[in-house]
């Protein structure tokens, strides 16, 4: 075990309207063993001590499942460590003297709650609107009582690995939020208990995300912050669904203008 | 236990619903719909591009095939159509894709600001974002700029040299022959060149063509069709300065 010195650039934000600026910390003798999260624990204790106000950040499980962590580290989202979320990367990624330059995700639709916490909300507005199924599933069944192949059903797993963070807006330069939509539509429509709200749902998640997020150029950056990395190409098959969605007008059919 | 209340209001002030349309215009009032039609705009303005630069490649057989080719053009269809009626209607396509792939651009490009209004204070570290990605807007107003002067140039009305309508080969040769004007088109097509370099790759995402079948090969289309109008393009303003083309 190793121990290192750090300087933190961390940015503190008193409310969603207060002009924000960097505050520089010195963060000395961390061990090379502390997640990212631990060491802002501690630095958040020394801070209480010295009677200062703590850095505000998310955190929940702290094992990568939750999609509550967030951070800007170095200008990449979840930091340098490829296919992790922030809770996840160890300070041994880190050299003795480096200064850590830490944001929040920066995006319209997630306005900045206090300093490194940002309200995420604008996802369930998208969940709400297509990110469900109302076909009766009932207890847990037996296995293969519902064929799926494997191919779909893999595919339909890789894309469930959404976690929900907002990597993908944070990182993309359009803050487009299509990664995180695509994962989401492209779960449920791949399996047979997505079939009822197929293209209702596309359209309504899409339509919705257009309305809060901005739009996609295919940069590819999203995929490379995931902490999942959930593949862009779920973006490309979101695309054809929702041309199939807009073609086919289900929700207008047997109406009479 | 205080009860909270989540703020929903309308995503969007001043949203109202909008009559419905037909499914065309419908879809293109989407940013996704915008995307397609800036991905199918693309695939015509490249299979233009394509076109334009192999036509200019007889440039390299000389003075009569040249002009006999500019002829040609305008004579497309001639029998079926009276005299360059096929070539206006290629014209007005090309017109139109244009119009639509810069409408659709604006109107994206506004879409993404609005979507960051605080822009992050640090530096960015990009990993997949590429230099021709993050220009695309840039290389497109460069391009877009230079093919008016392009227009005005060797089409409209010749830029103070002597231009004659209908002699293609002449005009080029005297045109071109100035080294801030090759420069120009030099310039011009790299932009282009480096556009085509995002787009081509970028265009099959927005369409929903993606299967493992071909993903691979994207990025080598692009490359390929980047490179061939780039290298074909750029070869006529050095071959005037070299003097392989002159009046």
């Amino acid at each position: 075990m190793k121990e290192i010195n750090v300087t933190l650039k961390v940015w503190r934000q008193d409310g969603p309207n207060a002009a924000g600026h960097f505050d520089t910390i010195p963060a000395p003798g961390i061990k090379d063993e502390m997640s990212f999260l631990e060491m802002l624990d501690l630095v958040n204790e020394r801070l209480i001590a010295d009677g200062k106000d703590a850095i505000v950040f998310d955190h929940d499980c702290r094992e990568g499942i939750c999609g509550t962590c967030s951070l800007m580290i170095d200008g990449q989202a979840h930091g340098p460590q490829k296919g992790t979320a922030t809770c996840q990367l160890h300070m041994r990624k880190f050299a003795d003297g480096d200064e850590i330059v830490i944001e929040p995700w920066r995006a319209t639709a997630f306005p900045i709650v206090k300093d490194l916490m940002v309200d995420r909300a604008a996802f369930d507005r998208i969940i709400e609107a297509g990110g469900f199924i109302t076909a009766e599933t009932g207890g847990a069944p037996d296995a293969n009582i519902t064929p799926i192949p494997k191919t779909v059903a893999d595919a339909a797993m890789d894309a469930a690995a959404c976690i929900g963070c907002g990597a993908c807006v944070a990182a993309c330069p359009n803050s487009a939020a299509q990664l995180f939509t695509s994962a989401k539509v492209s779960h449920l429509n791949l399996l047979p208990q997505g079939q009822a709200e197929r293209y209702k749902r596309v359209e309504a998640m899409v339509d919705t995300m257009e309305e809060l997020f901005g739009s996609c150029t295919n940069h590819g950056e999203c995929e490379e912050a995931c902490p999942k990395s959930i593949s862009i190409d779920f973006i490309a098959l979101m695309n054809s669904e929702y041309l199939k969605s807009k073609f086919k007008n289900r929700k207008r059919l047997s109406q009479h203008d | 236990m205080a009860t909270t209340t989540v703020a929903r209001g309308p995503a969007k002030p001043g949203a109202r619903a909008k009559r419905k349309a037909p499914f065309p215009v419908e879809f293109y009032r989407s940013a996704l719909g915008k995307k397609y039609v800036m991905a199918i705009t693309g695939i015509m303005l490249i299979g233009f591009v394509i076109a334009h630069m192999v036509g200019n490649l007889k440039m390299y057989l000389g003075p009569e095939e040249f002009n006999h080719y500019g002829e040609f053009l305008r004579e497309l269809l001639v029998p079926i159509l009276p005299r360059t009626v096929a070539l206006w209607l290629l014209r007005i396509g090309l017109i139109a894709a244009f119009v639509l792939h810069i409408h659709a651009a604006y109107s994206l490009t506004r879409i993404n600001h609005a979507a960051r209004t605080v822009k992050y204070q640090s530096k960015r570290d990009y990993i997949a974002a590429n230099w021709a990605s993050r220009t695309m807007r840039y290389t497109g107003v460069i391009f877009g700029i230079f093919l008016v002067w392009h227009l005005f140039d060797l089409t409209f009305t010749g830029t103070n040299y002597h231009y004659v309508r209908g002699m293609p080969y002449e005009n080029v040769a005297n045109s071109l022959s100035r080294v801030p004007v090759a420069l120009l088109y030099i310039v011009g097509n790299l932009a282009l060149g480096v556009h085509l370099f995002h787009g081509t790759w970028s265009l099959f995402q927005s369409l929903g063509w993606s299967n493992p079948r071909f993903n691979a090969w994207r990025r080598n289309i692009a490359v390929a069709i980047a490179a061939i109008v780039v290298i074909g393009n750029v070869s006529f303003p050095i071959a005037v300065l070299a003097g392989a083309v002159h009046t």
